[in-house]
């Protein structure tokens, strides 16, 4: 019932939301430069959000997220610019492509963990964006060249539907059971818990998410090449993560909106954004490890006000 | 012929990554960190040769061991400042610091000298050795004597010296050897030290032998390197030396077999296979997981 309440009243409020930015970007009071900026945020929002499901809530600790993005983007591309296929359909067929990836990268490594599990989705990211390199089809190392579809609805609507998606999984029993294995892998086994299953499931689903943030992102800029979903993407979509809490949904989107709003305004320091970023990491690991947030939702504090009692929120921070 | 001219290139280029890998496979042998500062080190050490050799006009011997002190420096106060906090820290937080250092340093040199690569200074006259219809540079032998006199003096660090026995002892049980007296915080600061010295060493032989240097440049390597100590098992130092030279060989092979574009993968895929089906390397042994 209570679960029924906050789901719509998450998306009157989205609707709401989505209204007034509208309305603001017709009558011009929000010109090109912030609309795009909020495209911007709701593909890195999406983006953190897919990786929150994957390290945040299952604790496989993925460094190789930018791949999937690169699948994503290449495949909905291909769609739409080689195949004329209407663009919703091109940013699906991004996500079923990246989630198939997903069960492909998934399946044999999700069998490590920890440091092992990091660098074999790190060396998967730099396969697929090597196999993306060579095939002539997609423009090799050129790039390929793709028109400006993604429109501010576009990437509300797929936000609005990717943080329902991610936050109702979260609440279902088999998001209890990703958490578990999160907070003792053995113990979660040891309960009856499919831990391959439900590893390789999250892993899709992070995947699928991240190739629709791909559609988007292809389809926002004019051109996509493989050197934009090398490490230092991964690292960015990690750092949302990171910095928002492990664990925390609403902590990432926070994060995601945060920074990018200050890269928007640090384009033109693009060095300097990088000391920025590097430093706050280390910063936050060092001084608070568990995130901004850490594996608590704003919804926990709304809770608190209202005198609510939210009993999903006391997990601890042993993710190893 | 061709093919031994090709495997003589591929040992130097195995013989760099061997050098990197095992900072990374010390290091990860006494703290459990993956250290991805690593190849940044090697890269601060290529630019510190270069400056030596072209700035302050030293000669090459000179400016390897300039290079290894300042890369050795900088390896402990990476240690000092960044992960000595980190030792309980969970596994999420020391690589995710870890990371953080790798982006500070690549992105402070950009800051302070610009993104544009450098040409490197030739220190040797290119020659060229036949040896019964095989053509071998001097460089390629050149680079192959430094290396491997650096390993032997590892080996000889790792296993002759009172440091080299405290750093096994720690590497295996850090809390016993604690117990027994020894200064673990002085030995995880030498392993770091005689590991970045190593990783400077490798970047001022790659500057020579690859002549392109540019603040990026650790990235791959280092990436790689690390590929080379899983290959031979982490933690483990002869397994860096044998994964850093297999690594190079087969890496030299996909190039000359036309491939060259897919050379970056060969690694990654190598990575891969052995992490599915040896994940404790080539020299480890298997553990168990215990509850």
């Amino acid at each position: 019932m209570k679960q029924a309440k906050s789901f719509w009243g998450f998306l009157i409020l989205a609707v709401v939301f989505y209204a007034v930015i509208q309305a603001l970007i017709s009558f011009n009071i929000l010109d090109q430069f912030y609309e795009n900026a909020l495209i911007l945020m709701a593909i890195n929002i999406i983006l953190a959000v897919s990786l929150h499901i994957v390290i945040g809530i299952t604790g496989q600790f993925s460094i190789g997220h930018a791949g999937f993005l690169a699948v994503g983007a290449y495949v909905s591309a291909i769609f739409t610019m080689k195949l004329q296929l209407p663009f919703p359909l091109a940013i699906l067929a991004g996500g079923i492509m990246a989630a198939l990836a997903g069960l492909l990268v998934g399946i044999p490594s999700l069998r490590l963990k920890g440091d092992y599990l990091a660098i074999a989705t790190l060396g998967f990211g730099e396969i697929i964006r090597i196999v993306f390199l060579n095939i002539d089809y997609v423009g090799g190392a050129a790039g390929m060249q793709v028109s400006h579809m993604t429109t501010w609805t576009y990437a509300f609507v797929c936000l609005v539907i990717t943080i329902l998606v991610i936050s109702n999984f979260t609440n279902s029993s088999h998001g209890r059971a990703c958490i578990a294995i999160r907070e003792d892998e053995i113990a979660a086994d040891a309960m009856g818990i499919n831990t391959t299953f439900y590893k390789v499931a999250a892993f899709a689903i992070g995947s699928f998410f991240a190739g629709v943030a791909g559609g988007l992102f292809s389809h926002n800029f004019y051109i996509i090449q493989p050197t934009n979903f090398g490490f230092l993407k991964s690292i960015d979509i990690l750092i949302f993560v990171v910095l928002g809490g492990l664990g925390s949904l609403s902590g990432s989107v926070i994060a995601a909106i945060l920074l990018t709003i200050i890269s928007t305004f640090l384009q033109d320091y693009a060095d300097t954004r990088m000391i920025m970023y590097s430093l706050v990491l280390i910063l936050v690991m060092l001084y608070r490890p568990q995130g901004l947030m850490g594996t608590k939702e704003v919804t926990d504090y709304l809770g608190k006000w209202t005198g609510g009692k939210r009993g999903d929120s006391n997990g601890n921070q042993n993710i190893a | 012929m061709e093919w031994i001219q090709q495997l003589v290139n591929g040992i130097s280029l195995g013989s760099i990554y061997a050098l990197i890998a095992l900072g990374y496979t010390m290091v990860y042998g006494i703290i459990k960190l993956i250290n991805f500062a690593h190849g940044d080190v090697f890269m601060i050490g290529a630019f510190v040769g270069f400056y030596a050799i072209k700035g302050f006009g030293l000669g090459f011997f000179p400016a390897l061991v300039l290079s290894m002190v300042v890369c050795a420096v900088l390896g402990v106060l990476i240690e000092r400042i960044a992960y000595k906090r980190l030792r309980t820290a969970t596994r999420i937080a020391a690589l995710t610091t870890a990371i953080g250092v790798s982006l500070f340093i690549e992105y402070v040199t950009i800051y302070v000298r610009g993104a544009q690569p450098e040409a490197y200074p030739n220190v040797f006259p290119a020659k060229n050795f036949d040896f019964f219809g095989v053509s071998i540079s001097s460089q390629s032998l050149f680079i192959l004597a430094v290396s491997v006199s650096l390993m032997i003096l590892l080996q000889f660090i790792v296993h002759r010296t009172k440091i080299g026995k405290a750093m096994r002892a720690v590497s295996h049980d850090m809390e016993a050897a604690r117990l027994m007296g020894i200064n673990v915080d002085h030995t995880i600061s030498a392993t770091f030290a005689i590991g970045s010295a190593l990783a400077g060493a490798a970047g001022v032989i790659f500057g020579i032998y690859y002549i392109k240097i540019e603040p990026l440049m650790g990235v791959i390597p280092g990436l790689k390197a690390f590929v080379a100590a899983v290959l031979g098992g982490i933690g483990i130092i002869p397994g860096a030396m044998v994964g850093g030279l297999v690594l190079g060989v087969v890496e030299t092979f996909v190039s000359a077999a036309g491939y060259s574009l897919w050379r970056d993968a060969a690694a990654f895929i190598i990575l891969i296979l052995i992490l599915l089906f040896r994940p404790s390397g080539i020299f480890g042994k298997n553990m168990r997981e215990k509850v």
